[in-house]
């Protein structure tokens, strides 16, 4: 695996040092450490030659840059109206109680970190559910529970 | 290119206005104030803060007048009830994510938001109280500023300041919609992260969310303190601000009214930074002929050139985070404020028979910076720490309110000796280009035996207000024992405020010019504007300012440092000369390189 800086590096060859190839660099990061660390922040700032609090501050902007650690996976449960009126409340416990951990937090071995997530667009298949980039309508808490498991079946 | 001229009508009177005013700019030409908050006329325009709101007839919505140009036929109503039932609803939706504890606060009293609730009587709660307990983080890591989150409107003013003015960006906007804050680095306290302490941010709330850490009740402790001897040093640029705190113009110079102050406070001896202004030019002059002879004469390659002027601490602190690979340029000397503490401590306090550690060192200064500087553990040649408390022109001018002394009703009175003569030469230190100004006055003479070649020595080309100055002054007629600098065209630059010293680091760093001495202050406008003089601050202000500094300079009976009496007897009484030991040993320091990221 490639060290962050490495990473970093190579994310600024591709994508060039302007202000512009802020986004795509720190997408790229987070695609391949799942986060944006410190460390991540302050080699993104030197190859850009910004500041380093200009750069935390676009990264804090976006809720799917995320500045702490997260698992391999990410689940994001819609949180919002339709979704919760269709019942997000029982697919979140769910998930929860199976993975043993609360939202926000990632499991021990790494593997997900549960969110809950703002509207996604699928109010009329809700409750919805986000793992990494794919959307999953329609839940139940136990179609939700079979997902994961898949998941957790490849992230061996 | 001549602009174009836009008529409107604003409450219903007409103006002609150049294309582009903003219709805030065009209702002050008709002396119609429109309140505002985010804006400031050092800043760009940000239009964040919706209390500039005013009604434009024909559009359903109403317009920030500070970012809104005018345009042809365009009829504004700054008062009307839309506007008035807005802008006051605007003034309590702040203030219910405000923490309005104002009698507890720093800034009660001189608060722009505090004066709008009192302008429009705001007084039920309208709107829930909304102050996340989250948005209640207090820094105090910074020797200098106090950041309170909890006051903080996001009016972004200290963003832009920082960025904009000073190129620095310590402080950014993170998080958004209602988690937004204004935050450093991973949210890290001030004290870690590129902050240069200047505190322009500080001059630039209009809340008190960013204000100076105080000392004024220490100070007080040490004034009550019988076994106390408490000398305090006043900065050349306090004495022409200090007033504007007091209810007096802006402009008006106060130097013996602040001493008579001084006085009546309790300090035991009240005594002047421009003192050691004079001293530092000693030092820093030679310094800067020595450096030259290294080399231009022996091809020392040790020796670095341009020298760089090390008065500063906010130009010190962002030198060190930023060009760490150039602070070999910068000369060594101390700053005036930290010669003095280490000349009191030792020659002074010997000379009127008080134990250093009997004696606690203050100084009033335009500047917040200092405050971090005094605490720098380079600091304490003296054996003790050199300066103990840094107070701001501002505080000081609340210790004045506090004593319930009528400042007006002052009369003149003298700094007390020694430690208290200074010349014309340190008095401009408080201005961009002043110490470049001095240092010149005697340098030239030292080499050549005659004055700068400038009508009434004033060096007109390195003063006013442009960002970057350069000049070239050529130097004739020299003595024997500086043959080599016979013809030389000696080239000086000088920036103020952090943004353009970046611009003119980046030239000196490309080698894309060529200097042999370079003056930096941290702050625009050099001292006067500093991040520690009272408050509002304005390109007009400053340029008031400028004119104090430099009608004091030429009323001074001498105008070169190195003819003030007083320095040439702490030479031949103490130091020996200048770069000697003891000047090395008291006077000098060293710098440390921080991390830029």
């Amino acid at each position: 695996m490639l060290t962050t800086e490495a990473l970093v590096k190579e994310l600024v060859e591709k994508n060039g040092r302007s202000r512009n190839s802020l986004m795509p660099i720190l997408q790229g990061i987070v695609q391949k450490e799942h986060y944006l660390s410190e460390e991540a922040l302050l080699s993104v700032a030197k190859e850009l030659d910004l500041s380093a609090a200009d750069v935390y501050g676009t990264a804090s902007f976006y809720t799917f840059l995320d500045t702490v650690p997260r698992g391999k996976n990410i689940i994001r449960v819609c949180k919002t109206i339709t979704c919760h009126m269709k019942g997000k409340d029982e697919v979140i416990n769910a998930l929860s109680n199976a993975l043993k951990i609360k939202v926000g937090e990632t499991t021990h071995d790494k593997k997900f970190t549960l969110l809950t997530a703002n509207c996604l667009g699928w109010c009329h298949k809700g409750p919805v559910m986000l793992v990494n980039d794919e959307v999953y309508p329609d839940l139940t808490p136990q179609k939700a529970l079979e997902i994961i498991e898949e998941y957790g079946k490849e992230a061996k | 290119m001549s602009k174009y001229l836009v008529n409107l009508k604003i409450n219903n009177m007409p103006v002609s206005v150049e294309e582009g005013t903003t219709i805030l700019e065009a209702a002050r030409k008709l002396n119609f104030r429109i309140p505002t908050l985010c804006n400031h006329p050092d800043l760009t325009v940000a239009g964040n803060c919706r209390v500039c709101v005013v009604e434009v007839k024909g559009s359903r919505l109403l317009a920030a007048a500070c970012a809104t140009p005018v345009s042809e036929g365009m009829e504004v109503f700054t008062n009307s009830e839309k506007v008035r039932v807005s802008r006051k609803h605007i003034v309590e939706l702040l203030l219910s994510e405000h923490n309005a504890d104002c009698t507890k606060c720093f800034k009660n009293g001189r608060c722009e938001l505090q004066d709008l609730a009192s302008e429009y009587r705001i007084g039920d709660h309208v709107f829930l109280d909304l102050v996340k307990p989250e948005s209640k983080i207090l820094d105090i890591s910074s020797p200098s500023i106090v950041k309170d989150d909890s006051k903080c409107i996001r009016c972004q003013r200290c963003v832009r300041t920082c960025t904009e003015l000073q190129g620095v960006s310590a402080l950014g906007v993170v998080n958004k919609g209602d988690h937004q804050r204004i935050s450093t680095f991973f949210n890290k306290p001030l004290h870690e992260v590129v902050c240069t302490n200047c505190g322009q941010c500080i001059n630039r709330c209009p809340t008190g969310a960013l204000t100076e850490r105080n000392y004024i009740e220490e100070v007080w402790n040490a004034i009550y303190n019988p076994s106390k001897f408490v000398v305090v040093q006043t900065a050349p640029a306090t004495r022409i601000a200090l007033g504007e705190d007091l209810g007096i113009a802006v402009g008006e110079r106060v130097t013996g009214k602040m001493v008579a102050a001084l006085k009546k406070l309790g300090f035991s001896k009240v005594l002047d930074t421009d003192f050691t202004a004079d001293l530092t030019i000693m030092e820093e002059g030679t310094e800067l002929l020595t450096r030259l002879k290294k080399a231009l004469v022996d091809k020392d390659e040790s020796v670095v050139l341009p020298m760089m002027t090390s008065c500063s601490p906010g130009w010190i602190k962002f030198q060190e985070h930023m060009y760490p690979e150039l602070l070999d340029n910068l000369s060594t000397c101390k700053s005036p404020q930290q010669m003095f503490g280490a000349v009191a401590k030792t020659y002074y306090a010997d000379k009127i028979n008080i134990k250093a550690q009997d004696m606690v060192v203050v100084s009033i200064m335009p500047c917040v910076a200092k405050k971090f500087e005094c605490e720098r553990p380079e600091m304490r040649d003296s054996g003790y720490q050199d300066v103990d408390y840094v107070l701001t022109t501002r505080e000081l001018a609340m210790m004045i309110k506090q004593a319930g002394i009528d400042f007006d009703k002052l009369e003149d009175e003298h700094y007390d000796s020694i430690l208290g003569e200074s010349t014309g030469a340190a008095v401009i230190f408080g201005a961009t280009g002043g110490v470049m100004e001095a240092a010149l006055r005697t340098a030239y003479e030292i080499v050549t035996g005659r004055e700068v070649p400038f009508t009434n020595l004033n060096i007109k080309p390195v003063r006013g207000m442009e960002g970057i100055k350069e000049a070239s002054v050529k130097i004739k007629g020299v003595k024997p024992e500086w043959d080599f600098l016979e013809g030389v065209e000696l080239n000086v630059a000088i920036a103020h405020g952090l943004a353009n010293a970046r611009a003119l680091m980046e030239k000196v760093r490309t080698g894309e010019a060529s200097y042999h001495f370079i003056e930096i202050m941290g702050c625009p406008g050099g001292c006067l504007g500093g991040g520690g003089q009272p408050i509002p601050t304005s390109p007009e202000i400053r340029k008031k300012r400028a004119e104090a500094i430099y009608a004091e300079d030429s009323e001074m009976i001498i105008r070169k440092s190195h003819e003030n009496p007083e320095v040439a007897e702490i030479y031949q009484q103490f130091l020996g000369e200048p770069l000697g030991h003891k000047s090395h040993d008291l006077l000098h320091t060293h710098y440390k390189p921080r991390k830029r990221y």
